[in-house]
């Protein structure tokens, strides 16, 4: 059936079409058509955000969260750049989302016109693919194709730049199963081969070590539950990247915990000793690896990733596999299981062992003592109080995101969203918005710095309008902790510009807005205050004021190896007077 | 800050100046690109190159398939073996993007470039510069009574070779397409 219908009818229909059901979005001038349009439905519900950057945020936290894509709709000049960041942070921690933005009229196109901006030049960098649409009869193809993209291989942000005239004119809706979506076909089913000879490679390995990514979770809820049959039935200890968190229990008995820069003890551990790494889903980024030169030295690595350009990028591969994790998995458990279920139990006994004793370290040891709550502290008490609960957590960016990676517990995929390739302050409160939005029954709770929260905390105002009960949780040092953390071990105590002054008052920031503010800075008061705050029906700022000048522990310096890791200022320091710098 | 051994004030900590130890040997190669012909797509492959820090020595590109609107860009491009692997693999990854050769390493290709050069100068100079010419099978295309205008096709050595010669001879600017290249054989 052809329908014939104006450019900015075909944006809705082909949204409901795609199975959107909510979209981000602020109108401006040269998005007017599709509002209109957006007016006279009810099938796609249109969340009204603050800033552009939010709306992005905000579909990337509703992407993450529900395994769908994001789609954020913004206006052209300012509204397109705003989305930049977003665009840019979807692309790094390849999230899928649609953005749309409205340009000025294609006869208007170079003439300097009002709100207008090269948009797909500036986007070209910062998307998986972007597209201007110049003619309405093609634009419906283009919006299936769009959302192709976004979804198929690695998924990633895509832009679709809509001309206000090409919104007014009328053309040919064409239907997704009748769109060309040959023009984007990657490889989903690795090579038998290597995968056959991974499979070897693991039933002789004596120290091997799962190191999973994003890319896990990216594959979908299938891929999760693969990888975890495939832990346990070999007892293969595993560790995860920031974004991978949730693909395999924190409760399950192979994990290690997450590795890294501000990764376990244990972990770290693991990668730099082991005899067999198998990469799943990651792509070797160098907050994991610290210096390359001396990154696990003795191990065989596989690599399998859907994007043949993130093989041999950093660290070679010996045994690379270009496919999609939940098809990779599906051959390697049948070739496994074909070929006897065989792996060196003896030698992963022996594994497991040295892996208990690394463990006993104890690298997230901290000391809660006196009047003042360590951050460490407010993130257990918080993980106990709502491990329980049907829970997704954002965060900001800095060491509060550290601190949630390390001390909460993350039992299923897509229940963590965090800014992790490009590191973006400010993704954490526009994200619980959207996460809030995909599963409006949920307890959505923003890990939050209060440096971090302040940059796009006018999305409060987005959580209060649609009754979204966010809650923020701010460990609030008065600091930009991460970067006093820094200035501290590498740049000679000078604190350049890291401090917050003239902070607002949290609790009244949040009456402003309608939402409730809970203050605490006694550790005694705080599992009370956080019942508080869980008990509310709605939107909270919960201002935890804590030690100011608290360092993220475990770290590995930056041009250190993995064994040559720093345990945290007390027995750093205690060592250190004794004569061994660094505990190995 | 001693505890950690890092001496106050150093800049030298920063992982971005972490680098793998791959080989470090320079190579040229030469890349066949087929592309979708649509607006933007050597903004692509461009904004590609420069944005990930990769070297273009030469670019060629033009429709080549009217009917199936596909343009071919032709590469020049020098790195390590592993950034050679990845400007393939990263080229690969652009949508628009249909197929990418490497000719250096898919067995034997031809490789042509043309370039106009025009030589002004009197007596002698002229004369010789004519002669080098056709020793080379270049064409003069134009000509004053003070200059001509040589068209040249052939590798880009011979190229660089008769723009040497040239040089002394009167040589006041020249153009180069860069090159285009096709492998050897039936396939």
């Amino acid at each position: 059936m052809t329908r014939q219908m104006t450019g900015a009818k075909m944006v809705v229909q082909a949204l409901k079409d795609q199975g959107v059901d909510t979209v981000f979005g602020y109108p401006g001038g040269a998005v007017l058509p599709i509002y209109d349009e957006i007016f006279q439905q009810n099938d796609i519900r249109h969340i009204l955000v603050r800033h552009e950057q939010g709306a992005v945020h905000a579909a990337e936290g509703y992407a993450r969260s529900t395994g769908k894509v994001g789609v954020a709709l913004v206006t052209s000049g300012p509204g397109a750049t705003n989305a930049v960041t977003g665009l840019t942070d979807a692309l790094l921690d390849s999230i899928p989302i649609v953005v749309l933005t409205g340009q000025v009229p294609t006869f208007m196109i170079g003439s300097d016109a009002f709100q207008e901006a090269d948009t797909v030049g500036i986007t070209r960098p910062c998307t998986k693919h972007n597209w201007l649409a110049k003619e309405t009869e093609t634009l419906s193809e283009t919006l299936h194709q769009a959302f192709h993209v976004a979804r198929s291989g690695r998924p990633g942000p895509v832009l679709i730049d809509i001309p206000k005239d090409v919104q007014f004119a009328s053309g040919t809706y064409t239907a997704p199963e009748k769109s060309d979506t040959s023009i984007y076909e990657p490889q989903t089913k690795g090579d038998i081969t290597a995968i056959n000879e991974l499979v070897e490679a693991m039933e002789k390995a004596e120290r091997p070590v799962f190191y999973t990514g994003g890319g896990v979770i990216n594959s979908g809820p299938k891929a999760s539950q693969l990888l975890r049959e495939l832990v346990d039935a070999t007892g293969i200890p595993i560790t995860s990247t920031l974004m991978g968190l949730g693909a395999y229990p924190a409760s399950g008995e192979n994990w290690l915990g997450m590795l890294g820069m501000h990764g376990l003890y244990e972990a770290n551990m693991a990668m730099h000793d082991c005899d067999l790494m198998i990469n799943i889903g990651a792509r070797f980024d160098d907050r994991i690896t610290g210096l390359i030169s001396a990154f696990s030295p003795d191990s065989i690595k596989a690599h399998i990733d859907i994007d043949p350009s993130s093989i041999n990028k950093v660290i070679k591969a010996d045994i690379p596999i270009v496919g999609d994790v939940e098809s990779v998995l599906t051959d390697i458990l049948k070739v496994w299981k074909a070929r006897g279920r065989t792996v060196n139990r003896e030698a992963i006994a022996n594994w497991q062992g040295q892996i208990s004793d690394w463990r006993k370290v104890e690298c997230l040891k901290y000391t809660q003592e006196g009047k003042v709550i360590k951050p460490q502290y407010a993130l257990e008490r918080l993980e106990a109080l709502t491990k329980d609960h049907d829970r997704y957590i954002t965060t900001e960016v800095g060491q509060h995101q550290m601190w949630a990676a390390q001390y909460l517990g993350f039992e299923d995929p897509n229940r963590w969203m965090t800014s992790g390739g490009l590191g973006t302050m400010g993704y954490g409160v526009p994200a619980s918005v959207g996460v809030q939005v995909a599963h409006p029954d949920s307890l959505v709770i923003n890990v939050a710095g209060e440096a971090s929260w302040l940059m796009n905390m006018q999305e409060m105002g987005t959580a209060v309008q649609f009754r979204l009960p966010v809650k923020q949780f701010i460990l609030n040092n008065e600091r930009l902790g991460m970067v006093r953390q820094w200035q501290e071990l590498l740049h000679g105590e000078r604190y350049s510009h890291s401090w917050s002054e003239a902070l607002p008052d949290f609790v009244k920031l949040a009456e402003a807005f309608g939402a409730k503010g809970i203050i605490c800075s006694d550790p005694d008061d705080l599992d009370e205050a956080i019942m508080e705050m869980l008990n509310y029906d709605g939107p909270v700022i919960f201002d935890c004021l804590v030690e100011k000048h608290e360092n993220c522990f475990p770290m590995i310096p930056s041009g250190k190896p993995h064994n040559e890791m720093l345990l945290g200022e007390a027995s750093t320091q205690g060592a250190i007077e004794a004569g061994g710098a660094v505990l190995v | 800050m001693a505890a950690l051994k890092i001496k106050k004030g150093s800049t030298s900590h920063s992982a971005y100046n972490l680098r793998p130890n791959f080989s470090d040997t320079q190579e040229a190669h030469t890349l066949a690109v087929l592309v979708d012909n649509e607006p933007g797509v050597l903004a692509r492959v461009i904004g590609l190159f420069s944005g990930r820090g990769y070297n273009i020595e030469s670019l060629t590109v033009a429709e080549v398939d009217h009917t199936g609107k596909l343009s071919r860009i032709t590469v020049v491009t020098t790195g390590t073996p592993q950034v050679i692997e990845q400007i393939k693999a990263q080229l690969g990854r652009i949508v628009p993007v249909h197929d990418v050769h490497d000719l250096t390493v898919e067995g034997p290709s031809v490789e042509r470039e043309l370039a106009l050069f025009k030589v002004a100068g009197t007596g002698d100079k002229r004369v010789e510069a004519l002669r080098l010419a056709d020793i080379f099978r270049a064409n003069a295309v134009d000509s004053t009574l003070e200059s001509f205008v040589f068209e040249l096709t052939g590798a880009p050595e011979k190229i660089d070779a008769f723009a040497e010669l040239m040089r002394p001879l009167g040589l006041i600017e020249v153009a180069r397409t860069g090159v285009a290249a096709l492998s050897r054989g039936a396939e």
